[in-house]
């Protein structure tokens, strides 16, 4: 316990002093891991609602392949992002490997199968006759999917939680797409396995309380907007 | 630029040191990317790094046999270190070579934790498991698979021997019941080569950043900080510089006179 106690000790004195540049690795975390909830979301939420609302053959299928998703590997898909992104790789072109926006584009890949997975089964949740009450009110099927991601908006707010959990978390992707570069693409996941090799356990004890205390900063704010949102 | 290196670089915290000297003189950014020596030469050969900072010898002659580096320099060593319980159950600290020890681990069935992960120091020990003729094989023999902190720790929590490069070991020897039991056996040198990366290996190769960096890490500057690096930590340095090969620690040199102290 008492490495806990060191821990949370130096957490304070970390942010209180900002030391090993704490703050920017705090914020870049945010940011990177926010702006792939954000585009997983625009990926995952068509996807799941599409997925919800047709009829096709293969459909099952591609359910399944969704489900698959939904545990992906981090590492691994950090490495197939790696290889594309490679200077030599297909994608090379682009010069995006060990940069912000190749951990984005690795975390949203990670996330969008959570959310659509999670929209998918919210949205087939709803009770069929609502939809069948907004086509008949003469709604369009743009509209009437709006009212029932409305309608699902709980279980959707559930799916942004879960996908954001899984990128702020992850460390094989960041680790490998990002490099772990100082003041580039160090993030608290990233820097506590540094400073576990280091042998620094109290710095990555107090990374990691760091960690949480964010992520519980983030997910409040989303319970907020959840619970806020429900009326009886 | 990309420069791939050996964790020990990073974990020591002397790159935090170089690479912010490199930027300030010079217009390049660098992206230091810390893998084992395998990795990052593996990294040179597919031209997804233009400069590679390595520990491992015989696998660095092979890259430039293979033509995918241009230009091969010492920039600096210090040396390895045998460590284990402090009543060193297979009695290492009394025989006089590294390869006696690793026999007498091995003949004892002592545990021991390798590397196991192709890095620079995984290298250095198969070759000392070669020179004693052994072919570590057994539940006494594991493999961490895991940088060399963690395989540290792993040897320290099953009381078991491991290789380490000094500076790691003294970043940590606080927290561990390790003792160093066998050093100073020249075949335990541990001696960092830059090599610049064969334009012809990728389409990106950047030659010029690749070059400017490795005479930056020649340079009396570069060479005097890894001289300093850590004494004010551990009141001795991690590094000895050694430029221009000027402490003759390159076997590939055939000038080689005996090294004054392979020590740091």
């Amino acid at each position: 316990m008492d490495d806990f106690r060191q821990g949370l000790a130096e957490a304070l004195r970390l942010l209180a002093s900002g030391e090993r540049d704490v703050w920017g690795v705090v914020l870049l975390s945010l940011r990177v891991s926010l702006s792939a909830t954000l585009v997983s979301l625009t990926i995952g939420v068509p996807v799941g609602a599409t997925l919800a609302l047709s009829r096709f053959p293969g459909r099952a299928l591609l359910v399944g392949l969704v489900h698959t998703g939904m545990g992906l590997p981090p590492v691994s898909v950090g490495l197939f992002v790696s290889l594309l992104l490679w200077r030599n790789g297909p994608l090379g072109d682009l010069r995006l490997l060990y940069t912000p926006t190749a951990m984005v584009v690795a975390q949203a890949v990670i996330a969008a199968p959570i959310v659509a997975g999670l929209t998918h089964a919210a949205v087939q949740a709803l009770d069929p006759r609502l939809r069948l009450q907004l086509l008949a009110l003469g709604a369009s099927r743009v509209q009437m999917t709006w009212w029932l991601l409305r309608e699902a908006r709980l279980p959707l707010i559930a799916a942004i939680v879960a996908g954001f959990g899984a990128v702020i978390s992850e460390v094989g992707a960041a680790m490998m797409v990002g490099g772990n570069i100082v003041g580039e693409t160090r993030v608290l996941t990233t820097a506590t396995v540094l400073e576990v090799g280091r042998g620094n356990y109290d710095v990555a004890v107090a990374l990691t309380i760091v960690l949480l205390a964010l992520t519980y900063s983030v997910n409040m704010a989303l319970t907020v907007l959840q619970q806020r949102q429900r009326r009886p | 630029m990309i420069l791939a290196t050996t964790t020990s670089t990073q974990d020591s915290g002397l790159l935090d040191v170089l690479v912010p000297m490199f930027e300030e003189q010079s217009a390049y950014e660098v992206k230091p990317i810390a893998v084992g020596s395998g990795a990052a030469l593996e990294l040179g050969e597919r031209g997804e790094a233009d400069i590679v900072l390595a520990h491992s010898p015989a696998a660095e002659e092979r890259f430039m046999a293979a033509g995918f580096g241009t230009r091969r320099e010492v920039v600096m060593f210090n040396d390895f270190v045998i460590v284990g319980p402090e009543d060193d159950p297979a009695g290492i600290a009394t025989v006089p070579s590294a390869a006696d020890a690793f026999r007498a681990i091995a003949k004892t069935q002592a545990p021991f934790v390798s590397r196991g992960d192709d890095s620079g120091t995984h290298a250095l020990e198969r070759s000392l498991w070669e020179t004693a003729g052994v072919d570590p094989a057994g539940s006494w023999y594991q493999e961490s698979g895991t940088g060399m902190g963690d395989t540290l720790g792993i040897a320290n929590e099953r009381r078991a021997y491991t290789v380490s490069d000094r500076g790691t070991f003294l970043a940590q020897r606080d927290r561990l019941d390790l003792r160093v039991l066998s050093e100073g056996d020249r075949a335990l040198l541990n001696v960092y080569h830059a090599i610049t990366v064969n334009p012809d290996n990728g389409r990106r190769v950047n030659v010029d950043g690749g070059t400017a960096f490795l005479a930056f890490l020649l340079s009396p500057e570069a060479q005097g900080a890894i001289a300093e690096f850590g004494v004010d930590r551990f009141g001795e340095p991690l590094f000895t510089p050694c430029a221009g090969n000027v402490c003759a620690v390159d076997s590939a040199t055939p000038t080689a006179s005996p090294a004054a102290s392979p020590a740091p």
